[in-house]
């Protein structure tokens, strides 16, 4: 195993070289506190305001491939072989404002300024991208930068105006310089670091990582980090030793067949719900309300599973699509169902030395119906309250299997097993649902919190399955966002 | 020399939708705020440290593991000021570091000043205290049954409110409570102290109120005023969060500068940030409503009272304020108010963007449409009956006469313009068969007093430079948080010198260039400060007008300013041909400049007289649908007309109205500060507090400016301000959601929804609604 103690990126388009770089400095932090580079900020150190926005640039098939991401929870080391760039690239070398910058002046898209930085980076990234105009679109990439002086309104302005250009700009016209600069890292070797007896190893196979965490069984996996980078920048937690493995090229790859859709555990929410959504219509919703579009970049399918928490976006879906989840480790390599997955709050069935390697998704049934719905106090960017998915088979009418879980219900994601008992042989009629809302009760006892009672909590899991009984009588997708005005 | 060439376009800068004067500098991420200041040699990082605990006494304090922790160079509490261990704005009640007992969760018990951020905060965690803990009062029914306060109540009376609700035809009481807000700027609380010679003190804050900070950082170190200067260049977002509360970590940044004679910078995080800073006060209301058949209003009774927190902050004047809006848009023949200031173990409430003016607001609109619904009319029908007359019913309850006040036809337009009659009826009619969504709709009005009800306060400072290039150096008392003061008032001074807007300097708010100025705030940051610097300016145009009138032998009268040059007659000479001479003619081209808010007067004793010298209006018309089954809602459309007089920048104004409308919208929907049963608040980041995102701002987004509108008093150019009314805008989508929820009762009931309406809120008010219960 070749390897080297040195990370290697671009800045801006300038090569940059860190030996033994503090394995959980965050991005924002190297570029305030080491480059003096101040225009990205810090606006709540948890991934959650967009102030910090950045752009990674990625090599792949000989095009450069850009993305919005926080960096205010992203550790250098992860730059490894990557772009990046801050709102201080943006500008022509001749002083001329990048289209996105003209648009945000032009249409009076600042007022304290504070979050324009964030801003102008993730529609950098939509410009980029070829974003579409609508509004749902330049929503979902702009809902993970707040802003609280504009009311927005003329930010989506400055959007369309700036996403209606078509004038390449400079990092459109240095793209195959780009991409030679980014083979020129060679960055495809094994990143080991030692930064004062802190360490950090970014493997590049799966044997490679079982081999590292059975000698470092004490290590933190991340993949991501929109968790474990709040760890250390909300909980100063100092994490001895951590295994990156979104440098395990097997580990990021998704391949469909079998029957399965098989997505590696370091996948990002971008790509695995933008596959999975392409099979079950119902994920769309979840998707975009999934984390934001900076986290959704970072954010990987595995690391939500491994976490397990109880209102993990992703894992109700899993739990009632039956889901398998393929362990590994130095010693044998197991597969376990999702729903076994998850034993109770903080508990996974994840043994020291153990990673998980993949998520497989059975591809959709004939006469199969699935339906999600994430309910929350905001539309975007925000955890469930309450989140249920319904999986179901049909035959003649009747519902012949089910399989229904709902997360923010119990410490862990969980199956309605009484509801499911209710609804099978049933037909889904009033009567039917009213049926199964009664067994539902007999399946939750939530917990009241901040993010809801469990009055309410209970109320909108009943009111879930009617929804979802309702999208299958009327075969409608039935939403609040849908409705019209007068 | 400077070369201004004269351009018609530039040099008739009022009026003119010029962009923010940091636009450029915003999104090219060249605008420093206070962190990022190029940081001082030697600067130490400072980091305070909060104690969990609501209602506690002190036992014993170990502070020596912090003292030894890597990196640290000082720990400062209380012992180590050299002057008062205090930072209120108002009555003494503020400790900078908590003594012997803590009041709230968050409260700050000492700070660390260490090489880096990091090793400051991580020393934070070392300390070792002993508490013994008290039963901490925290909600409102907690402080009223315990009688806990921070000042005493406060009324306003007028007519016999109890009679005419006794005899009138209708009566109805009924109760309810709103929640608070975070400001939630962007930019956290920052300061960097920078020790000077003889032992004074440069102090970088975001602030609101650097006089304020001048003066508490002055206090707590001992020192004269003139030993400390504070700058501003700019805040990221204030919304009244950085009035009084910026002035804390200066505090302690300028003790541990002064201790250590070295510079020290601290900057909240955001959780230290919503823990530690005061926030807008949660209220809650019981009213009695006595009215006629038709729904005119005979007489009102309403108790009210505000969770101040652990200290009195500005919670008197903010509790003036909501008395003093409780009326909104409304003649109020016979009423009584009262409101009492709770004391509370929670942070001390703020200044918050309306200033107590919201929650009044949200009472009467709740009351008119309660009324409708109990006579089963349309409520902007009740709105109208009530509206203020032009020449009778025009005396506030305070006793101040309403002139120029049109409100009614602007309301008119609205209608109009927004279709409301159609929309209102296509929504009830569909809404008959429609078991899965529900919508509402609601037009409310704004009327807004504009004036500090503290009448010094409504004073203002300039002091502009004309160079001898003839480029202008403009100072003046005002900060820059967004809200677009700077370039107004560079437009004002480029109007008065009829030059390009790009002569004249905007430059950093500093107390030693401009003194004892008053916060920005209360929304009259233009219209003061554009007064003062056009009093400066003029004094400059005065003696540049003796100084051509001397060249060309004619009267100073005949000299004007026209297109960047200075004119008599046939005489022309370009303005900084005229400022050259005027500097060998040894006349000054520098002045100061000052505005007194005119015919405001108020006896608070009396809680009567005029302490407004206008009022903002505006109105908006909101429509929502609401899902049964899960209580989540959209708005989908808004409609807004909104009075800014002759705006001096359209693009700012529009601004405004468009964002404290979101902003407003937030504090009434989604944005839930939620304590725990200890006293902890549980939503302190944007993963747990919720404003509004882009896609909470409806697609069809509908924003004017009044074109009829003119302030009929003699502000800066006619203009109106307009920082805060807009926010109020946004009860019409409370009312709008009620509406909504009120359909399922066939439009019988009125329910009964607290604020902020979440969707759970919503979905348990239809719950009941449709069980026929509303309680």
């Amino acid at each position: 195993m070749q390897s080297g103690n040195a990370i290697r990126f671009l800045l801006g388009d300038q090569p940059q070289t860190l030996s033994n770089p503090p394995p959980t400095m965050t991005v924002l932090e190297y570029l305030r506190k080491t480059e003096h580079m101040t225009g990205t900020k810090e606006g709540c150190a948890e991934g959650d305001c967009g102030a910090c926005t950045v752009v990674l640039g990625n090599a792949e098939n000989g095009k450069m491939r850009y993305r919005a991401v926080n960096s205010c929870i992203m550790f250098v080391p992860f730059l490894h072989g990557q772009q990046l760039i801050t709102v201080e690239h943006l500008k022509n070398p001749d002083g001329e404002l990048h289209a996105v910058q003209q648009a945000m002046v032009e249409e009076h898209g600042s007022q304290c300024g504070f979050c324009t930085p964030g801003f102008i980076m993730s529609m950098f990234a939509m410009y980029h991208n070829q974003c579409p105009t609508d509004r749902q679109s330049i929503d979902n990439a702009l809902a993970g930068n707040l802003c609280r002086c504009t009311g927005y309104a003329p930010i989506v302005r400055a959007c369309r105006k700036a996403l209606k250009s078509t004038i390449k700009d400079q990092f459109d016209r240095k793209e195959n310089k780009t991409v030679r600069s980014i083979s020129a890292l060679d960055a495809r070797t094994t990143v080991e670091i030692n930064s004062n007896g802190q360490k950090y190893y970014a493997p590049r196979t799966t044997s490679d990582l079982a081999r590292i965490l059975e000698s470092h069984p004490e290590s933190r996996i991340v993949a991501g980090a929109t968790d474990v980078g709040l760890w250390v920048t909300k909980q100063r937690r100092y994490l001895e030793t951590v295994i990156y493995t979104g440098a395990v090229e097997s580990l990021t790859a998704i391949d469909i067949d079998d029957g399965y859709i098989r997505i590696g555990a370091a996948v990002t929410i971008s790509d695995a719900m933008a596959v999975l959504a392409e099979h079950y219509d119902s994920l769309d919703e979840l998707f975009i309300r999934y984390g934001s579009d900076q986290i959704r970049n970072l954010a990987t399918l595995g690391g939500n599973v491994a976490n397990g928490s109880p209102i993990g976006d992703s894992l109700p879906a899993l739990v009632a699509l039956d889901a398998r989840l393929l362990i590994n480790s130095a010693q044998q390599t197991r597969t376990v169902a999702a729903e076994d997955f998850f034993i109770d709050y903080g508990k996974q069935d994840l043994a020291p030395g153990e990673f998980l390697e993949r998520i497989d998704v059975p591809l959709p049934q004939e006469r199969q119906e699935f339906r999600i719905f994430k309910i929350s106090k905001r539309f975007h960017q925000d955890i469930s309250a309450v989140c249920g998915a319904f999986s179901v088979t049909i035959i003649e009418d009747r519902v012949h299997t089910a399989r229904i879980c709902y997360g923010g219900m119990a410490t862990t994601p969980l199956r309605a097993r009484n509801c499911e008992k209710a609804l099978i042989g049933n037909s889904l009629t009033a009567e039917d649902v009213t049926q199964a809302r009664e067994a539902l009760d007999m399946d939750f006892t939530p917990i009241t919190d901040f993010r809801g009672s469990s009055s309410y909590r209970s109320a909108v899991a009943a009111g879930l399955l009617e929804r979802f009984a309702d999208e299958l009588r009327s075969g409608e997708k039935i939403g609040v966002r849908q409705v019209q005005h007068a | 020399m400077l070369d201004f060439v004269p351009d018609k376009e530039l040099t008739r800068t009022v009026r003119h939708p010029l962009p923010h004067d940091s636009a450029v500098r915003h999104v090219t991420g060249e605008a420093y705020y206070v962190d990022d200041i190029p940081e001082p040699r030697d600067l130490l990082h400072v980091w305070p440290a909060l104690t969990p605990h609501a209602c506690a006494r002190i036992i014993s304090t170990d502070l020596r593991a912090v003292s030894q922790s890597p990196g640290v160079v000082g720990v400062f509490d209380a012992k180590s000021i050299p002057g008062i261990n205090d930072c209120s704005p108002t009555i003494g009640d503020d400790p900078v570091f908590a003594q012997l007992r803590v009041d709230f969760a968050g409260q700050v018990l000492f700070a660390v000043a260490a090489e880096s951020e990091q090793q400051a905060r991580d020393a934070c965690r070392q300390a070792h205290i002993e508490y013994e803990l008290e039963q901490p009062i925290l909600t409102i029914d907690d402080a009223l049954n315990r009688e806990s306060y921070v000042l005493p109540s406060s009324t306003i009376r007028k007519g016999d409110p109890e009679k005419a609700i006794e005899n009138a035809a209708n009566r109805i009481t009924g109760k309810f409570e709103c929640g608070g807000q975070d400001h939630f700027y962007l930019e956290g609380q920052a300061a960097m102290a920078i020790p000077r010679e003889g032992g004074d003190f440069l102090i970088h804050s975001s602030t609101q109120h650097p006089s304020e900070v001048q003066d508490l950082v002055a206090k707590v170190l001992d020192k004269p005023l003139n030993a400390v200067q504070v700058e501003v260049r700019r805040m990221g977002g204030g919304f009244g969060g950085k009035e009084t509360q910026a002035a804390q970590w200066a505090c302690i940044a300028a003790i541990v500068a002064n201790s250590t004679g070295r510079p020290a910078k601290l900057r909240l995080d955001r959780d230290i940030d919503m823990l530690a800073t005061g926030k807008r006060h949660d209220f809650t209301f019981e009213y009695d409503v006595g009215f006629d058949d038709s729904g005119r209003i005979q007489g009102l009774k309403v108790d009210m009272a505000s969770r101040c927190g652990y200290s009195a902050d500005l919670s008197r004047p903010i509790n003036d304020r909501t008395l003093l809006h409780l009326d909104n848009a409304y003649y109020l023949d016979h009423v009584t108010a009262t409101t009492r200031l709770c004391r509370t173990n929670t942070v001390s409430n703020t200044a918050f963007r309306g200033f107590g003016a919201p929650q009044g607001m949200l009472c009467i609109e709740r009351i008119i449409d309660e009324i409708a619904c109990h006579l089963k009319k349309d409520p902007l029908q009740i709105r109208r009956l009530n509206y203020y007359g032009k020449q009778t019913r025009n005396i506030t309850p305070y006793g101040m006469r309403m002139t120029g006040f049109d409100i009614r036809s602007l309301t008119t337009e609205l209608v109009e313009s927004s279709d409301y009659r159609a929309r209102r009826s296509a929504i009830r009619q569909t809404n008959r068969d429609s078991p899965r969504f529900r919508r509402g709709i609601a037009l409310t009005p704004v009327k807004f007093g504009i004036s500090f009800t503290t009448t010094h306060f409504n004073q203002a400072f300039a002091l502009v430079h004309v160079y001898t290039d003839g480029s202008i150096h403009l100072n003046h008392g005002g900060t820059e948080m967004g809200q677009g003061l700077f370039i107004k008032v560079a437009q004002v001074v480029a109007e008065e010198f009829s030059v390009p807007l790009s002569t004249v300097k905007i430059t950093e708010t500093n107390t030693s260039r401009v003194p004892n100025t008053s916060a920005t705030a209360a929304s009259s940051g233009s219209d003061v400060n554009g007064k003062a610097a056009q009093d400066a300016a003029r004094k400059i145009k005065k003696r540049l007008c003796e100084v051509a009138a001397q060249k060309w032998n004619t009267r100073p009268d005949a000299v004007k300013f026209m297109r960047g040059l200075v004119v008599a007659g046939r005489n022309s000479a370009s303005f900084a041909e005229i400022v050259k001479l005027a500097q060998v003619s040894r006349v000054p081209l520098s002045a100061t400049g000052h505005y007194r808010t005119p015919k405001i007067s108020w006896d608070r004793s009396k809680m009567q007289g005029r302490p407004f010298f206008y009022f903002g209006t505006g109105a908006a018309v909101s429509e929502v649908a609401v899902d049964r089954l899960t209580g989540e809602y959209r708005l989908s459309r808004v409609d807004i007309l909104h009075d800014v007089g002759k705006s001096l920048n359209p693009a700012v104004d529009l601004g405004q109205i468009e964002g404290g409308f979101v902003q407003g919208a937030g504090w009434l929907t989604s944005e839930e500060l939620w304590w725990d049963a200890n006293g902890s608040l549980r939503t302190h980041a944007p993963s747990t507090y919720k404003i509004p995102t882009i896609g909470d701002v409806p697609e069809e987004f509908n924003v004017q400016i009044w074109e009829r509108g003119r302030n009929q008093e003699n502000t800066i150019y006619r203009s109106k301000a307009v920082g805060e009314p807009p926010l109020m805008l946004a009860i019409s989508v409370y009312s709008a959601i009620c509406d909504a929820i009120s359909s399922l009762s066939d439009y019988q009931v009125w329910p009964k929804l607290d604020a902020p309406a979440t969707p759970e809120r919503v979905l348990m008010a239809m719950n009941k609604i449709q069980n026929g219960g509303n309680a």
